[in-house]
């Protein structure tokens, strides 16, 4: 039992704060280095300043490097006592970490992002480590797929030719408009990888997901397919309930459409966008100032976990399928998360194809929190207009560089690579861009380091000088 | 009591379950007893007439509740195959019964796992490699979350209590004071609890800023919650024994010339204690069902909690483990309830006013 002083009047705990933060402004070690110089670890010494923390996660197999790093005892290895919580979704996960209920989270990496920027809850939130690449798939309903399915191109075998693109949904959406009905599909989260990637998909089909307007979440104007928000682990209770006709979610809970029999996974996100960065581990920027030490033990023992993961081409995915079954984590059945996680993915029943890249924990550099890929979340907010006005590409660099903190990340990881504990060439030495990548379902290549002509490549989603009022797209 | 099962045993063997019934009917206690237990029913009358007399005079205590659940469980294991969900057909009583005893063997598995943590951290406290002790971090077992949703119901019906005693007997005394709170009673009355929710949370995560509190936030909300919802019966009640004393009382108190405080405590409080006892059982009635649906929607530790995460899970065995739980709650609300009522029957045992 704690004592009775630390019930804080509110008061107190602001003038506190304001303090705290007055004296550790000035050791802070953001990673304000200019452009094409190479990241700097931060340095971080001392003991574990907090051992008992606690930490959220909502029930999606890529919360794996967490239920590991506790399970495997990676925790308990740099001295801390961790408890992990499920939370009902991502905004009750949001505020926990927000409020200080929860010392840090599996977030999505949208989250820590719109955040800063102050879309939605505005807060000081920071993502020291990537958690995983690619992880989440696009499911129709049985209905939706049996319209498209005569359609699509065949492969040699007769299964259906991939990627799929989203422009076989065009006559279902249009013949869904005839009978007066929406074509409404699920996805987790307004900021959320899912919605960014559903918009994505369908519009490299040419199909309209619909604008955001200054001060409204649903996202609608001029959409062609209406989406909403559900909680992953609803959704195919959703989806069977007719609300949607698909979504974009994290597993396992495509393959439990394709086990409950009532939809049909089409696409993966790895097809969408070859090794996406996925969720991220986010704190609170004060928790990381307060207790460096405790940070930086934290992002070590989850990137040993990481590293498990992905250990010899996944000979620890059985163990950690195992764990991940447990009531207290994903809590689905063990051939459910095995259906993905052990390097295959089933489409529809008997189409189950060798997916060996569709989660990725610590190969590719998986855990390294690059700015390039915050600047590609930004990019996508401002594309849907969940960014009002147009901003500099300065603007982009700057707030990917207040979240995403890599010196956090090359501080853990650049002991564990003087302790032999992972291989030098695991940690890549990088001024925090990646190389402009391709691999995109449409063709377009994405540079970080010029978002505003990205955003100029797309043929639907806002353009420099245009903003969206509740009746359309104007200007530009 | 032990003669009426001689009884039966010894004549020509009764139906089967009769035999049961007069099994458990001769340990349930006194409340059977009548005369003709003891004088009327020989060894040598004949069995019928002593499964006749078992029946008229356990029929409605005992017979028709077993026969009651006999049939629903007989309804449910029969019915609930034909519904098929998205996580396989509905379980049965069988299968539930099974997630109960796996549920307590996960809570044995976790003491055993707890005793292991402790074993090996003091080992290492021993050999100097931890600073301090850690408490386990663990995830709580369903026996867990029942004991944590006990404590938040029981910390905000006391805080209820606390708060609406004094209330409703000021209402009661003073009819100024009960018009003036009246409307708002009425108002805050019929409000949800999910409603209350939002609010709750945020006043309470803005007072509470500590890293470290001495309860934590979601137990301290979960408890707010019930005790804001809780309150009313108790107060209503209160009011109302309060006010319907006897004014021959009151009179006879003026004559003698008794204090406040003496008329408070001699006249006013035996009174209407009946009454107060009844409001507070009303009271845990509802904070155990508001305190299951603020675990609920706002993930705060205790039963509505492991019933979320379950629905959330999706797994086979998920709906059974729900069902365990429905079950639980429902046997917890009823001992609650009884627990009151033996209270609220002490607390009038002996009404000399």
């Amino acid at each position: 039992m704690a004592k009775v002083r630390d019930f804080w009047i509110a008061g107190r705990g602001v003038a506190a704060a304001v303090l705290m933060g007055a004296t550790l402004a000035a050791c802070g070690s953001s990673g304000d280095s200019s452009s094409g110089e190479k990241v700097k670890a931060a340095v971080v010494d001392g003991a574990v300043e907090k051992p008992n923390l606690k930490f959220g996660f909502i029930k999606l197999t890529d919360m794996a490097p967490l239920a590991i790093a506790k399970e495997k005892g990676f925790f308990a290895e740099e001295g801390l006592n961790v408890e992990l919580e499920a939370q009902a979704n991502w905004k009750v996960l949001l505020d926990g970490v927000i409020g200080g209920q929860l010392d840090g989270a599996h977030m999505l990496a949208g989250q820590p992002i719109a955040a800063t920027i102050g879309y939605g809850t505005k807060a000081d939130l920071i993502a020291p480590l990537s958690m995983d690449l690619n992880g989440n798939a696009i499911t129709l309903s049985n209905k939706v797929w049996d319209m498209i399915k005569a359609d699509l191109p065949k492969q040699a075998d007769g299964k259906p030719k991939h990627p799929i693109s989203a422009s076989h949904l065009k006559p279902v959406v249009a013949s869904f408009e005839q009978q007066g009905k929406p074509f409404n599909m699920g996805m987790v989260f307004p900021v959320s990888t899912h919605n960014y990637e559903l918009r994505y998909w369908l519009a490299a089909g040419g199909l309209n997901p619909g604008y955001y307007t200054p001060g409204d979440v649903t996202g609608l104007v001029d959409a062609d397919v209406k989406l909403s928000v559900t909680p992953p682990p609803q959704m195919p209770a959703t989806l069977e309930a007719g609300t949607i006709e698909g979504y974009c979610v994290g597993e396992p809970w495509n393959q439990a459409a394709v086990f409950k029999k009532i939809g049909v996974p089409v696409i993966t996100d790895h097809q969408i966008w070859n090794d996406n960065p996925e969720k991220v581990f986010g704190l609170r920027k004060d928790f990381a100032e307060k207790y460096p030490a405790t940070t930086a033990a934290v992002l070590r023992a989850m990137i040993k976990a990481q590293q498990w993961l992905d250990a010899d081409n996944g000979k620890n995915r059985p163990e950690a399928v195992k764990i991940l079954s447990q009531p207290n984590y994903v809590g689905a059945d063990y051939e459910v998360i095995a259906a993905s996680m052990t390097g295959k993915f089933t489409f529809e029943p008997g189409d189950t194809r060798d997916a060996p890249g569709f989660n990725i924990f610590f190969d590719k550099f998986a855990g390294y929190p690059y700015y390039s890929d915050a600047i590609w979340y930004l990019s996508q907010m401002r594309r849907w207009g969940q960014i009002a006005q147009d901003k500099p590409d300065s603007w982009y660099v700057d707030q990917a560089k207040a979240v995403y903190r890599p010196d956090l990340y090359l501080a853990a990881a650049g002991k564990l690579v003087e302790d032999g504990v992972i291989p030098e060439d695991s940690v890549p030495e990088t001024d925090g861009f990646r190389e402009p990548q391709g691999g995109f379902i449409d063709g377009i290549t994405y540079d970080g380091r010029t978002p505003n002509a990205y955003l100029g490549s797309f043929e639907i989603g806002l353009k420099e000088g245009q903003t969206v009022t509740a009746s359309g797209v104007t200007g530009g | 009591m032990a003669t009426v099962y001689a009884d039966a045993a010894a004549t020509a063997k009764p139906a089967e379950t009769d035999t049961d019934a007069v099994k458990t009917a001769s340990v349930e206690g006194p409340d059977a007893k009548t005369p003709t237990e003891h004088g009327g029913s020989g060894s040598s009358e004949p069995s019928t007439s002593v499964a006749q007399a078992f029946f008229a005079r356990f029929g409605q205590s005992l017979i028709a509740p077993v026969l009651g659940i006999l049939a629903f469980l007989g309804m449910w294991a029969l019915l609930a195959p034909q519904v098929d969900t998205s996580l396989g057909a509905l379980p049965g009583p069988v299968e539930v019964a099974e997630q109960g005893v796996a549920l307590y063997g996960e809570w044995q598995a976790s003491n055993d796992a707890k005793a292991e943590f402790e074993a090996a951290q003091e080992g290492r406290i021993a050999a100097g490699t931890q600073a301090e002790a850690f408490e386990y971090s663990g995830p709580p077992t369903f026996i867990d979350q029942v004991f944590t949703s006990l404590k938040t119901v029981a910390l905000g019906f006391l805080m209820a209590s606390v708060v609406a005693v004094p209330i409703g007997l000021a209402a009661g005394l003073s009819p100024l004071f009960n018009a003036a709170i009246n409307p708002l009673v009425q108002i805050m009355k019929p409000v949800s609890p999910l409603a209350w929710l939002p609010i709750v949370t945020m006043v309470i995560s803005a007072m509470i800023t500590s890293a470290d509190p001495f309860l934590p936030k979601a137990f301290v909300i979960s408890a707010l919650v019930v005790m804001l919802c809780s309150l009313w019966p108790t107060l209503i009640n209160t009011a109302v024994g309060t006010a319907s004393i006897d004014k021959d009382l009151l009179n006879v108190g003026r004559v003698l010339r008794l204090g406040w405080f003496a008329k408070l405590t001699r006249l006013v409080l035996p009174s209407s204690l009946p009454y107060i006892f009844t409001g507070m059982r009303l009271s845990l009635g509802v904070g155990w069902m508001v305190l299951i649906a603020a675990e609920m929607l706002a993930q705060n530790p205790g039963l509505g909690k492991f019933v979320w995460d379950e629905f959330q899970n999706g797994s086979s065995q998920s709906l059974a483990r729900i069902m365990f739980a429905v079950i639980v709650i429902g046997l917890i609300g009823f001992l609650l309830d009884r627990i009151m009522m033996a209270v609220e029957k002490f607390a009038s045992r002996n009404r000399t006013v």
